[in-house]
């Protein structure tokens, strides 16, 4: 007999599968040989344990199995956890005076480097707009075949910017970078149906690099409401996000995450992503799963791969609120720029991802500018 | 006071690892964990995990022949529940004391202590078999776990015939008592 199959007869024996002759012969050969004895022992324990581990391992995945059932069914629900209130309450005056010193060290050491600091321009930072010289004579001619007001009396030497922008109000108001319009005096979006209305630029933050336009064209038909909203508030590292933007004519979906919550050199305006970003996905919206906009993406840093960097949300906000403080603006400008409201609740939040693609992708325009 | 009926038939078609009467218990008694560790500094992961391993406490005693819990099958669950919080609360160090709302009912103590016990038992297996690696940790699950014969074996992992199908699995075997003996006398020894 060779070890596998005393084995065998073992596990058969343990199991008690053995015929009563087989049995008795194998009681002998166990009282008599004291090596299988001991086999016969230790396998025993061992089985018992496989089976031990065995049953757990099933018990564990009912109970999860059931444990999700009764979730997804919403037989069960789940109760608001009180830690954050507790460990607040708790901890307050720590976090107080932790907070004071972290925030004046912070204030010290920001003022010294920035007081040390040679101003660097930008010259690493490759604005993601694109150019459409070369893509000019093509356009001349399609724009006379259409026989379109404007953008015929381009010529071959103008220098055309590119770029996307999306819808922040209902009324025709378009958010992009300032570094796509330029100093271009003539703006056009288009659609992703190839639809094209005149703009009017309303207002131009240099620093913020953020542009709003307003569309002024008889055919344009104002949505009733916008199905994404305009994130406020934190982001998280790591968070999934997607965007959406013009590199070419048509409309380009891309898929990355939030590396960092800071963005070139440590800009806190902005955030780094990492997503595939070209020329042309300047002014374009960064959404989360929910469909909020957590950004506008603007550059990305030369010479790097994948570092893309966005201008946070919550700077659409700010701008907008130097907006209406800027009185002149809107004495030369019409009243409802007063009225500008940015979406707050998105609608497309648990929809899969196509859907909510589908849902959002024609307001998000291609911005020419002239 | 003892089980009533009723319990003990969920007892053991919770040692049959029967859906229905998880389901049941589950149903009967999650939401009163839940707001035990929740109010106690716990998030509902927490709970999630305090509450199965509860269940798996009761499953074990159920499967070695004790249906007779002395107690509610609510108030065993209670108690089961509240040491094994207050365990992991020391661990995680977010708190000394006792839980708040939350006193003692009965004693839980050797269920527990045996609990442990086979969660060591229970890790050193998974050990040793992840340790193993593939195909012999599936091969052997599905042998003596899923209980699968060793013709059917032998046709899903692509083995000629059962027999070449038994000699890796022989191999298999020895191997893997080989690394959990290795820690297991060790740990016996300590």
């Amino acid at each position: 007999m060779d070890e596998r199959l005393i084995l065998e007869s073992i596990e058969r024996y343990i199991r008690g599968e053995m015929l009563p002759e087989e049995r008795k012969f194998f009681e002998e050969l166990r009282k008599s040989n004291p090596g299988i004895d001991q086999m016969v022992v230790e396998h025993t324990v061992f089985l018992h344990l496989m089976e031990k581990y065995g049953d757990r391992k099933n018990i564990r995945s009912s109970l999860q199995g059931v444990h999700n059932e009764l979730f997804e069914t919403g037989q069960i629900k789940q109760t608001r956890e009180t830690k954050v209130l507790r460990l607040w309450l708790k901890y307050r005056k720590v976090v107080a005076v932790a907070a004071s010193i972290a925030g004046i060290t912070a204030l010290a050491i920001s003022s010294i480097t920035s007081y040390y600091t040679p101003r660097t321009p930008n010259t690493q930072l490759q604005d993601l707009n694109r150019k459409y010289s070369m893509l000019v004579q093509g356009q001349k001619s399609i724009n006379e075949r259409l026989n379109n007001k404007i953008a015929v009396k381009t010529t071959v030497e103008t220098e055309i910017k590119g770029g996307t922008g999306f819808m922040i109000d209902p009324k025709g108001y378009i958010v992009t970078n300032a570094h796509v319009i330029g100093n271009s005096t003539v703006v056009i979006v288009q659609n992703n149906k190839g639809q094209e209305f005149s703009t009017r630029i309303v207002y131009i933050n240099a620093a913020a690099d953020l542009a709003f336009l307003k569309i002024v064209d008889s055919s344009f038909k104002a949505p009733a409401v916008l199905p994404y909203a305009i994130n406020k508030g934190n982001i998280e590292l790591g968070e999934a996000i997607f965007t959406l933007g013009y590199p070419r004519d048509e409309i380009v979906y891309g898929e990355g995450y939030l590396s960092a919550k800071t963005g070139y050199r440590g800009d806190s305006l902005t955030c780094q992503i990492a997503v595939a970003a070209n020329p042309g996905n300047s002014g374009g919206p960064v959404l989360d799963k929910n469909g909020e906009v957590i950004g506008v993406l603007s550059n990305r840093q030369e010479h790097v791969q994948g570092a893309v960097f966005a201008i946070r949300s919550k700077n659409i906000f700010i701008a907008l609120d130097d907006m209406k403080k800027d009185s002149s603006l809107i004495s030369k400008t019409d009243s409802s720029l007063t009225s500008i409201h940015l979406p707050q609740t998105s609608t497309v939040k648990n929809l899969d991802r196509v859907q909510q693609i589908k849902k959002i992708q024609e307001f998000i325009y291609l911005v020419k500018s002239y | 006071m003892t089980t009533d009926s009723n319990e003990q038939t969920l007892l053991k078609g919770l040692a049959d690892n029967d859906r229905k009467a998880i389901e049941t218990i589950y149903r009967a008694h999650y939401s009163m964990v839940q707001t035990l560790v929740i109010n106690n500094s716990g998030t509902s992961d927490d709970a999630r995990d305090i509450f199965q391993e509860a269940i798996i406490v009761l499953y074990e005693k159920a499967k070695s022949g004790s249906f007779e819990l002395h107690a509610q099958l609510k108030t065993y669950i209670y108690a089961v529940c509240r040491r094994l919080w207050l365990k992991k609360l020391a661990v995680y160090k977010r708190f000394s004391g006792d839980l708040a709302n939350a006193s003692e009912t009965i004693a839980t103590e050797d269920d527990l202590e045996m609990y442990e016990h086979r969660t060591e038992d229970f890790e050193l297996m998974e050990q040793a078999l992840q340790h193993l690696g593939e195909p012999c940790k599936e091969l052997l699950e599905s042998y003596y776990i899923r209980k699968k014969n060793m013709s059917e074996i032998a046709k899903e992992f692509g083995y000629t015939n059962a027999d070449n199908a038994k000699n890796q699995k022989y191999k298999c075997l020895m191997r893997l008592k080989k690394i959990f003996f290795g820690h297991y006398n060790n740990n016996n020894n300590l």
